[in-house]
Parts: C-alpha cells; sequence; structure tokens
C-alpha cells in the first residue's frame, strides 16, 4: 500500500523559508524513512505565491486566480509519497516526524485495484 | 483487533528487526534475540494500551528487552549448569552491561542490520528457511502471515523457523557481516531470498489473499534496505534495480479476466513511471561502481531497455542481445540461451535467431519447457516455412501446463494450415 503524507506547515507565507536546524531534523527524518525502505518519493513546496489556483465552474469553466491567499496556513507546504504495510504504519511513522505546531494528513493512495472493472476498463494510463 | 493492538504492532513492524539485530549482536544467537525482543514486546502490549506508545518506542523495547535478557540470564546461571552456556552468558552480560543502545550510532544500527541479513540467509540453510526466517525477523510478518503467504501449513513455518534457528546456533554461526572475499561469496544467497520473495508475490495474481501481493512491496522494502547497507556492491543495487522495474509493469501484466498478458503486448500507459524511474535511478548506481554488473545488474539492464521503450516497436534489440550475450558468460543457463536467441532475432532477423535456438534444441533442461518450441514456431513462421511452424506449435501446445495457453497456441497453429 502507498500513503502520501501532507505536511500543513500552519506558518504564514512570509515564515516559509525553514531554518538550518529543521532542515537538518527534516533530513535525517527522512534518512530513517529511506533507510526503512519505505520512502518512494518526497518534495518540499515552495509558498503559494509562487503557484496560483485554477477554479471550475459548474459548467467546467477554468478561471485562474494568483496566490498568495489570505489563508496560507491551511496549504500544503510538502509531502511524502511512502510505502507501508497498514494504516497504522503510515501513522506511526508520521508521528515520528521532528515537526512542530504543524499538521500531517496520511492519506491512502488509490490503486487500480480500489475501482470498479468499467472504470479500470476506461483509464487510458498516465 | 483494538486499536492500541494496532498502533502497536505497527511500532513492532517498525522497530522489530533493528531490535532483533541488536539484541542478537549482545547475545550471538538470532533465537534468543527474537525471543528476548517478543518478551518486550508481550511487556508492550500490557503496558502501552494504559500508558500510550511512549516518545521513543524503540528505545524502550530495547531497554526492557536487556532487563529480560539479564533476568534470563541470571536464572539460567542458578538452575542451569551447562558449563558452555554459562560461559557464553557470562561473556554476553558483561556485553550488556558495557554496551549503551542509546549511544549506538548509525553505522553500528546499520552492521547489526545487515549482519541480520546475512545470518537469516546463511547458505548453511535451506532455500525455504531462508526465506520463513527473513521474512519473520526482518520483515515482522508472523508465521501464520507467512504460511499464508506461502501457501503452506502454520506448523510447517513454524517447524522451518525452529529448525533454521537451531541449526544457526549448533553451527555456532557468528553474528557478523561477512567481509572481502566471504562476503562475495554469501551475497547472492541474500539476493535469492528476496527475489524469492518477490517473485512469490509476483506470481500471486489479483483478488488473491494480500498477505501474498504483499510479499512484493516486502521485497522492493528489504531490496532497498540492502542497497543502502552495502552501497558498494552493484548486484544490490542491480537486484532492487530489476525489482522496481519489474514491479512497475504490475499493474499490467493481467487482463480483465485475470490471464497474463506478455510483456510485448502490454499497455505501456499502465506501467507505474515512479517504479520505473527509481529502477533506472538503481541501475545507475550499480553502473557508477568500479566493480562491474552481475547478473540481477545485467537482468536490470535488460528490463530497463523495455521499460525506456515508449511503445514495443522502439525496444532496442541489438542493446538487450548484447546483453544477453554477456549474461551467458557470467551466468549461464538454456532459458538465458532462450531469451538470448529471441532478442537476437527481434535484432538481427528470425534466420539469426533461429540458428541459436537449432543449439539448445536437445538441452535437457528444456526438454520440457513449452516456450523454446514456442519460440522456434515463432521464427519459423515468421520465415514462411508454415508446416515446421505448426508442428512446433503442436509440440508447445502439448507441453503447456496452462490451458489458455494451449489454445493460444493450437489457435497459431490453425491459422498456418
Amino acid at each position: 500500500m502507498r500513503f502520501m503524507m501532507f505536511m500543513y506547515p500552519g506558518i504564514e507565507e512570509e515564515e516559509w523559508e525553514p531554518s538550518p536546524d529543521a532542515v537538518a531534523a527534516m533530513g535525517r527524518y527522512n534518512e530513517e524513512l529511506r533507510k526503512a525502505g519505505m520512502l518512494l518519493s518526497l518534495d518540499g513546496l515552495r509558498p503559494p505565491g509562487d503557484g496560483g489556483t485554477v477554479r471550475f465552474s459548474a459548467e467546467g469553466e477554468a478561471t485562474i486566480t494568483d496566490g498568495p491567499f489570505a489563508e496560507a496556513k491551511e496549504v500544503v507546504g510538502g509531502y511524502w509519497l511512502i510505502q507501508a504495510r497498514s494504516k497504522e504504519e503510515a501513522l506511526e511513522w508520521a508521528s515520528r516526524c521532528p515537526a512542530r505546531g504543524c499538521s500531517i494528513e496520511v492519506r491512502r493512495v488509490a490503486e487500480m485495484e480500489d475501482f470498479p472493472q468499467e472504470v479500470q476498463d476506461a483509464y487510458e494510463g498516465p | 483487533m483494538t486499536e492500541a493492538t494496532r498502533a502497536i504492532e505497527a511500532v513492532w513492524r517498525i522497530e522489530s528487526a533493528r531490535l532483533i539485530a541488536g539484541l542478537a549482536r549482545m547475545v550471538g544467537d538470532v533465537g534468543l534475540a527474537e525471543d528476548l525482543a517478543q518478551d518486550a514486546l508481550v511487556a508492550a502490549m500490557e503496558k502501552w494500551p494504559q500508558t500510550g506508545v511512549p516518545e521513543n518506542p524503540g528505545a524502550w523495547l530495547m531497554a526492557t528487552a536487556k532487563n529480560r535478557a539479564i533476568d534470563r540470564m541470571r536464572r539460567e546461571q542458578t538452575y542451569e549448569r551447562k558449563r558452555e552456556e554459562v560461559a557464553r552468558d557470562t561473556g554476553a552480560l558483561f556485553a550488556l552491561e558495557r554496551s549503551e543502545f542509546e549511544a549506538a550510532v548509525d553505522d553500528e544500527i546499520g552492521d547489526d542490520l545487515l549482519a541480520l541479513i546475512f545470518t537469516c540467509c546463511h547458505p548453511l540453510l535451506s532455500r525455504e528457511a531462508r526465506v520463513a526466517l527473513t521474512l519473520r525477523l526482518l520483515g515482522g510478518l508472523t508465521t501464520a502471515e507467512i504460511a499464508r503467504a506461502f501457501l503452506v501449513g502454520e506448523s510447517t513455518v513454524a517447524q522451518r523457523l525452529v529448525r533454521a534457528k537451531k541449526a544457526l546456533r549448533e553451527a555456532k554461526v557468528p553474528f557478523e557481516v561477512p567481509r572481502g572475499a566471504e562476503l562475495d561469496e554469501r551475497l547472492p544467497s541474500v539476493l535469492e531470498v528476496i527475489y524469492l520473495v518477490f517473485n512469490e508475490g509476483y506470481a500471486a495474481s489479483a483478488g488473491e489473499d494480500w498477505v501474498r501481493a504483499d510479499l512484493c512491496e516486502e521485497a522492493l522494502r528489504l531490496g532497498r534496505v540492502l542497497a543502502e547497507l552495502a552501497p558498494r556492491e552493484p548486484e544490490a543495487h542491480g537486484l532492487i534495480a530489476l525489482l522496481e522495474i519489474q514491479a512497475s509493469r504490475l499493474p499490467a501484466r493481467r487482463g480483465p479476466g485475470g490471464e497474463p498478458i506478455l510483456l510485448l503486448d502490454q499497455d505501456r500507459g499502465r506501467w507505474d513511471p515512479l517504479l520505473i524511474v527509481r529502477g533506472l535511478r538503481a541501475l545507475g548506481r550499480a553502473e557508477a561502481l568500479p566493480k562491474p554488473l552481475g547478473p540481477y545488474g545485467l537482468q536490470a539492464a535488460i528490463a530497463a531497455c523495455h521499460a525506456r521503450a515508449i511503445r514495443a516497436e522502439e525496444t532496442d534489440w541489438v542493446k538487450i542481445a548484447a546483453l544477453y550475450e554477456a549474461l551467458t558468460q557470467i551466468s549461464p543457463s538454456p532459458i538465458v540461451e532462450l531469451n538470448r536467441a529471441v532478442a537476437v532475432s527481434m535484432a538481427f532477423g528470425p534466420e539469426a535467431g533461429l540458428e541459436l535456438l537449432e543449439e539448445i534444441k536437445d538441452e535437457p533442461a528444456l526438454a520440457k519447457y513449452h516456450l523454446l518450441p514456442s519460440a522456434r514456431a515463432d521464427l519459423l513462421e515468421k520465415l514462411g516455412r508454415k508446416q515446421e511452424a505448426a508442428a512446433e506449435y503442436h509440440r508447445a501446445a502439448g507441453l503447456a501446463a496452462n490451458h489458455r495457453e494451449q489454445e493460444l497456441l493450437l489457435g497459431r497453429a490453425r491459422a498456418l494450415t
């Protein structure tokens, strides 16, 4: 099973740059994940101002809005994609993260087999 | 199962290998180390539901196991007067008091883990025993889970484990990472175990017991751990490269009815791009080392040729043929020769492939192997030698174990007449 761990740093856009100490601690944590053979991929994200949002109306019309947003505290700051043998194991790994004043959301990645056959058949690959 | 038990189980899965490895280093016996670790798990099961999981569960488990070790040794020293055991236990006790787990540096933990891998995969053990012991001590699987994964009885697995631990004890196999020439000699046994675990999972079909399908993931995990612990060994990277690329094809290898789809017919859009990238990167690491690629590295390089081709027609068969040729040099087998002949036919035409197949036509190891006549039939058909081709298809159908495959081969024979 694969799990995506989303880090919600709970910080404002202007405090986005982490301290060297925090980066070092996170590096050790990532190393632990890697050595355990669990880590598939990870990334830290730039603040929302470096990206934007595309919103779709009920008719499917797309509108682009720029960041930054007032609610920067609620945005994703980075993610890990890990392999774990159970939800509990993924949650245990997440709880070992050297984090302060933030949250990590753990979600299981959907596999093809999770979908009904007709949905699987309709899929044309990435 | 309560939420607390599941949380403890998750901690166990994460910590047990390191715990057993650290204890085995102290007491010099993986069987005893496992018992001690189990004692600590039982203590955790009693305590944690009330207190919650401690801040550093690994250290808690190790401290508890150490205390149990000391208790046991005191008891054994009082009641059992076996001279040899007393001597060993005293030595272990001395080691216990000197060693401070919390202060142990990362390298030592890594070394202990690697020693545990090599001990579980010791060549004096049978293949089945090595696989069971590895899944038990490194994967944290229960005996019941191993039994389910390998479709054998639980008592069979339990017996295998007991015998394996006893054999290691009686042979006084030292708990250590082999060095130099001995490392080269024993690494293949480790690689083979991981490869076997992967293949067992790969053979499981969709919808089957999750434990079986999970074997692939566990093998991938063990392979990655090994590559981290033995970064200078090209075969460690070669094996994980091969497994990542093979695993990338898992979503594409079966049709809606569960029928196997051959590599060249697979919908490549379903191959997992993340695993391909990981596999190619691991292969790059193997190739960057001064030691040449071994059998796993070469197989990974072949798998990489397929992975790099966006469409089957774009496959670099000339390179694949050359890689098979290299593989026949270091790890010759009739199956490799057969695959080489097929690659040569794809690269240089059916005539060249057929010539190579002639050489292995009477190979006893392939006498019952339906893919040999079916490969010959395919090449004869391409050369327009219809009658010979049909005869070979019939021969192949007679050897194929699988009904669906027989149908396919007979269908091709019919189409020729």
